[in-house]
């Protein structure tokens, strides 16, 4: 699969146009559904252009897909829901106008669980996506599409966002690389929420380098959001081949029961080369891990009931027959929203209830603030964690949809970090049964530079990432 | 002491929009919206696109703790923003960012004045949130077959102010409201004459029993007519035997009548929690730099008016009530002397504002945001400037350019004294100063900000823009301008009178037509009688395209105004005594009201040019 550096070489040599159209032809015969929409004309238009103006981007002519729930102007944008049927944004979301300005070419709207609301892709209004590696497995979720594309070889690089693990599980279980930044590295402005005090855009590549690339152009200060936050670094100059004296901890309430044995087994493997490397390696106690999966499911199902709202059919999007306002409003929402959706809306507006308010919102708030205090506590002796990023690798389609809440429970060891807003990367470590198995290096507050050099040095000294997955 | 005989208890929540901010209080969209079409000013945040995040107006929070300051609150350490989830089409959210917790001020007071003398009303809290859009029907609300929506109005910042219930009258609620708008006025926060710029809610409650919340009250006339009605309501409630329930009433202005609404309406779980997308803030440090710079409120008007004018405290009250007046006033004064200053209050606060009254008119002041529609054409006007003078023509002595000046300065300000005084100018070429005995007006160039300040000897003081040209440097008074009909209007000294019946068009008086008319009758040229007679004329004619500084001139000149010479009088009341022995007998046997035919004929003797008063004490002392 063709890195950042190889495509601006070709482009170099030839067009930017040629390239996209491969990738056009390639998702044009994919049987992955990765894509809601692809954005044929306008991807063909910019590369044209660009290739004409010798453009000098750091993406220049290098295709890039984009989650369906990131706002593009003049392109559908659905966040995989049948309520935002023919949903054409009027403006763009801040990280595409940085791809615009960086040069990148936007190739498609990719799939992904209706309003970033599930672990596996398949409560799209547009079908499920599948797994490269294994056509009748999930890809993970919620940002699948965007997973499985730069898998399957359909675009090299790619945007998610990532919730409770929305990034970090399908990099993990469609083996390549997912960072989810520490909350307010990217700006939010354009990215429909599901629940703002959690949720991050975040970058997948096929290699830590272009992880970075893309993340540079992403990341930075946007006035439009106010919890962006005005930090100016140059992530891809971090990546350094060295883990010399660098400390890991390693968090025992992410390891054990309900944990694939190959997949601990792999993590472990990894944690160990980094030792070999020259890292060292310490025990840290997270004592509040096992309350982080309902606080989370509180205040994110909190936050989109309130978030959803707006989607009324008056303004934009579905639309059923005109009636008075209460009843228009009703069946736009019975016809427009999935199931897991009404459930997550429904669930949420009870906690938030008068009478149930303080017993589940205020006392997940709490929780959440133990949840960091734990993080804090770890990163006083430990410089990176590392952990699993699933607990498990991709299942099959349709094995756990009808259990909400074992779907739920695949969350447990991605959904903590999100509480605490800290940096978290998913990198390949290992593969059970054919299947890629993911661990997570998870980060200090702001400190996104270490993160990224552990797994740029375990790259370098691995072939995981090599490994492409077969019968495309 | 008031008794307070029904044991009425009232308190107010009033929305106001702080209409003076020039953007939106979550986006960069203009408040300037009201003359323009629907959904014109909107963007992906007011409109509540998905995506689209609030960023908080540092200049909306600025302004509620400037409002939370005078309201004497206290402005707490830090602020929050909360969402209140509910559904209505004029909401694209789904729900309303507003304060729930950590309101921006709480726990002040407005004095007012009372049923029994000066009146304490509480502010149980002042605090920001975000107005709706409009809804518009076609027709009336129940048979409309479709409603519009407006979002220009989504998103505008609100401050809403809840009073404890302290007050214990309808008329104690509305001077809340009339004092509550005079200060937010003066702060130059709000302006009270636009569309939906105040709304009021209100809770009454009588004999100790359950209040009452009364809707869409939108006037302070209709505060009163509602409450009147819903004491009287009560009241047969509790004579009927029955009880005062808990409810929420709606205030249909037209029949003057509360109605109760559905209970539907009012089971309302609105789910609050601290809106995400809005950092708390620290506004601690806030505080003492915008209490240094909050402006004088009326009751400090009113004092210096007594104190530096020497009026009386009715007359500096009338005056204070509308900040437009008070500044009128102010202006007049300033560009005469002290004793002008009492003349100048007997006819303002006396005459002009129950004129003003009687006809239900207003002030209007021009600023910048709120460039008016134009009077001929009723296409929106926008700011300009008008051509003066060259200064350098100043420096050179040319008389040409003198007489621009000059007459500038008299058509504009009533400075008739400049006419034969000498002008000076500063070595450095950069003040003119024109004076002559106690009189004197600056003129100082303050090229840094492209301006004249124009300073007049009593302490008014306006701006003109300076625009260089070539090596000239152009003198230009700001204006507003028609584009499309040429229609021009003066900026500083021009005040519109507004008047709430659409039915009546617009009149404007000036600081010029307000002098002159003094003037006149100061130098005893007309009598009292015209004085009224001139200002009513003035308050009823159409606005004229141009800017007319010759206004009252022409009254004078068209309805033959004179003041008629003491000896004319004299005269004209023997006659009338003479030609009137009737009244002259009935009034001898006690029947005052013959009086008023003599009066009468004495008036229509001298065609209306003697003043009715001077005519009557004449009349008086003819007949013993
Ligand atoms: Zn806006
Ligand atoms: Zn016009």
């Amino acid at each position: 699969m063709a890195t950042i550096n190889e495509l601006k070489e070709r482009i170099h040599a030839g067009s930017s146009e040629e390239i996209v159209a491969e990738y056009l032809e390639r998702i044009g015969s994919s049987k992955l559904n990765a894509f809601i929409t692809v954005a044929k004309e306008n991807a063909l238009v910019r590369a044209k252009e660009i290739d004409s103006e010798g453009f000098e981007g750091s993406l220049a002519g290098i295709p890039v897909a984009i989650k369906d729930n990131i706002s593009t102007k003049g392109i559908l944008t659905t966040c995989a829901s049948k309520i935002l049927t023919g949903y054409v944004p009027p403006y763009d979301a801040h990280v595409i106008e940085r791809l615009k300005e960086a040069g990148a070419v936007i190739i498609g709207k990719t799939n992904m669980d209706e309003f970033a609301m599930g672990t596996s892709t398949e409560t799209s209004f547009y079908g499920p996506t599948r797994n490269p590696w294994d056509t009748d497995r999930v890809p993970g979720g919620s940002s699948g599409g965007s997973a499985a594309a730069v898998a399957g070889g359909e675009v090299p690089i790619a945007l998610g966002s990532d919730t409770g693990g929305s990034v970090r599980c399908p990099a993990s279980f469609c083996g390549v690389v997912g960072l989810k930044p520490t909350y307010g590295v990217i700006s939010r402005y354009g990215l429909i929420s599901y629940a703002n005090s959690l949720e991050q855009i975040g970058p997948f590549a096929t290699t830590v380098r272009d992880v970075a690339a893309l993340f540079d152009v992403i990341a930075g200060y946007d006035p439009r959001d106010s919890t962006s936050v005005d930090k100016e670094v140059n992530y891809s100059s971090a990546l350094k081949n060295d883990v010399s004296g660098l400390k890991i901890g390693v968090p025992e309430e992410y390891f054990g029961e309900g944990t694939d044995e190959n997949v601990e087994k792999a993590v472990w493997n990894a944690i160990h080369t980094l030792e070999d490397l020259g890292a060292t390696r310490i025990k840290v106690k997270m004592p509040h891990t096992k309350y982080a999966l309902s606080a989370y499911y509180i205040i994110a199902m909190s936050e989109a009931s309130s978030n959803l709202a707006r989607f009324d059919g008056m303004r934009y999007g579905l639309r059923t027959e005109d009636s008075d306002w209460h009843t228009t409003f009703s069946q736009v929402r019975a016809a427009g929203f999935g199931d897991e959706v009404k459930r997550r809306i429904l669930l949420g507006t009870y906690a938030l209830s008068a009478g149930y308010h303080d017993k589940y919102y205020l006392k997940a708030l709490k929780v959440r603030t133990l949840i960091k205090q734990d993080f804090e506590l770890a990163f006083k002796d430990a410089d990176v964690l590392i952990a699993p990023t699933m607990p498990y690798p991709a299942f099959k389609l349709g094995e756990k949809i009808d259990d909400p809440l074992s779907l739920y429970l695949a969350d447990v060891d991605t959904v903590p970090i999100n509480l605490a807003g800290v940096p978290s990367i998913s990198v390949p470590c290992g593969f059970s049964h054919g299947l890629p198995i993911g661990m997570q290096v998870i980060g200090k507050h702001f400190d996104e530079t270490t993160i990224l050099r552990t797994a740029y040095t375990f790259e370098e000294n691995t072939d995981f990432h090599t490994r492409e997955p077969e019968g495309l | 002491m008031y008794e307070n005989p029904d044991g009425v208890m009232i308190g107010l929540e009033v929305h106001v929009q702080l209409n003076k901010l020039k953007t939106k209080v979550f986006c960069g969209c203009t408040t300037d919206y009201h003359n323009d079409p629907p959904n014109s000013h909107v963007c992906p945040v007011c409109l509540g696109l998905p995506g689209a995040l609030p960023v908080i107006n540092k200049r909306a929070v600025e302004a509620a703790i400037k409002v939370g300051l005078a309201l004497n609150c206290k402005v707490e350490e830090h602020t929050q923003f909360y969402r209140k989830n509910y559904y209505y089409p004029d909401l694209p959210k789904g729900f309303q960012i507003t304060q729930y917790d950590f309101p921006i001020s709480s726990g002040g007071y407005i004095t007012i004045e009372g049923e029994d003398g000066e009146h304490r009303v509480g502010i149980t809290r002042a605090h920001m949130e975000e107005d709706p859009g409009r809804l518009v029907h076609e027709g009336t609300i129940d048979k409309s077959k479709y409603t519009l929506i407006d979002y220009n109005r989504s998103g505008m910042a609100l401050l809403e102010v809840v009073s404890d219930p302290d007050m214990r009258s309808p008329k104690e609620a509305r001077r809340y409201l009339d004092k509550l708008r005079n200060i937010l006025e003066y702060l130059d926060v709000f302006d009270g004459n636009l569309e939906g710029a105040l709304r009021v809610d209100a809770n009454i409650s009588i004999m100790g029993g359950q209040r009452a919340e009364i809707k869409n009250i939108s006037s302070h006339k209709g505060a009163e007519r509602a409450l009147l009605y819903e004491i009287v309501r009560q009241k047969n409630v509790l004579r009927r035997g029955g009880v005062v329930v808990l409810e929420t009433r709606h205030f249909d202005e037209a029949r003057e009548i509360t109605m109760s609404m559905r209970s539907k309406e009012e089971a309302h779980d609105y789910r609050y929690f601290p809106e995400p997308d809005l950092v708390p803030l620290k506004i601690s440090g806030w505080a003492p730099a915008i209490k240094a710079t909050l402006p004088d409120l009326p009751d400090a008007w009113r004092l210096l008016f007594v104190e530096q004018y020497g009026i009386t405290d009715e007359q500096a009250k009338a005056l204070t009530s509308d900040i437009r007046l008070a500044k009128f006033y102010q202006m007049v004064v300033q560009n005469r002397d002290i004793k002008f200053a009492q003349l100048a209050a007997d006819w303002m606060s006396n005459v002009l504002k129950g004129e003003l009254n009687y006809r239900s008119q207003t002030f209007k002041v021009f600023s910048e945001q709120e460039a008016p529609k134009c009077w001929a054409c009723g296409e929106k006007m926008v700011p300009s400037d008008r051509y003066l003078f060259d200064w350098n023509g100043i420096l050179i002595n040319d008389l040409d350019t003198f007489k621009k000046l000059k007459e500038y300065l008299m058509n504009n300000y009533g400075a008739f004294w400049v006419n034969n005084a000498p002008i000076e100018k500063d070595d450095a070429g950069r003040t003119i100063k024109i004076s002559v005995e106690n009189y004197s007006i600056s003129l100082i160039l303050d090229d840094t900000k492209n301006k004249v300040i124009v300073k007049f000897y009593k302490g008014g003081t306006y701006s003109l823009s300076l625009k260089k040209v070539n090596d000239r440097l152009n003198i230009c008074e700001d204006i507003f301008y028609c584009n499309n009909c040429g229609a021009s209007r003066d900026k500083n000294t021009t005040f519109i009178i507004k008047v709430e019946k659409p039915s009546v068009p617009e009149a404007e008086i000036s600081l010029i037509d307000m002098l002159k008319a003094l003037d006149f009758f100061e130098n005893n040229k007309i009598s009292e009688d015209d004085v009224l007679k001139i200002m009513r004329t003035i308050l009823q004619k159409q606005i004229p395209k141009e800017f007319d500084v010759e206004k009252v001139d022409k009254i004078v000149k068209e309805e033959g105004l004179k003041k008629v010479e003491g000896n004319i009088v004299e005269a004209a009341a023997l006659e009338a005594i003479n030609e009137n022995p009737q009244a002259v007998a009935d009034y001898k046997a006690g029947k005052e009201k013959a009086l008023n035919s003599l009066v009468g004929a004495v008036m229509k003797k001298t065609k209306g040019g003697a003043d009715a008063r001077t005519a009557r004490e004449v009349l008086l002392g003819k007949l013993g």
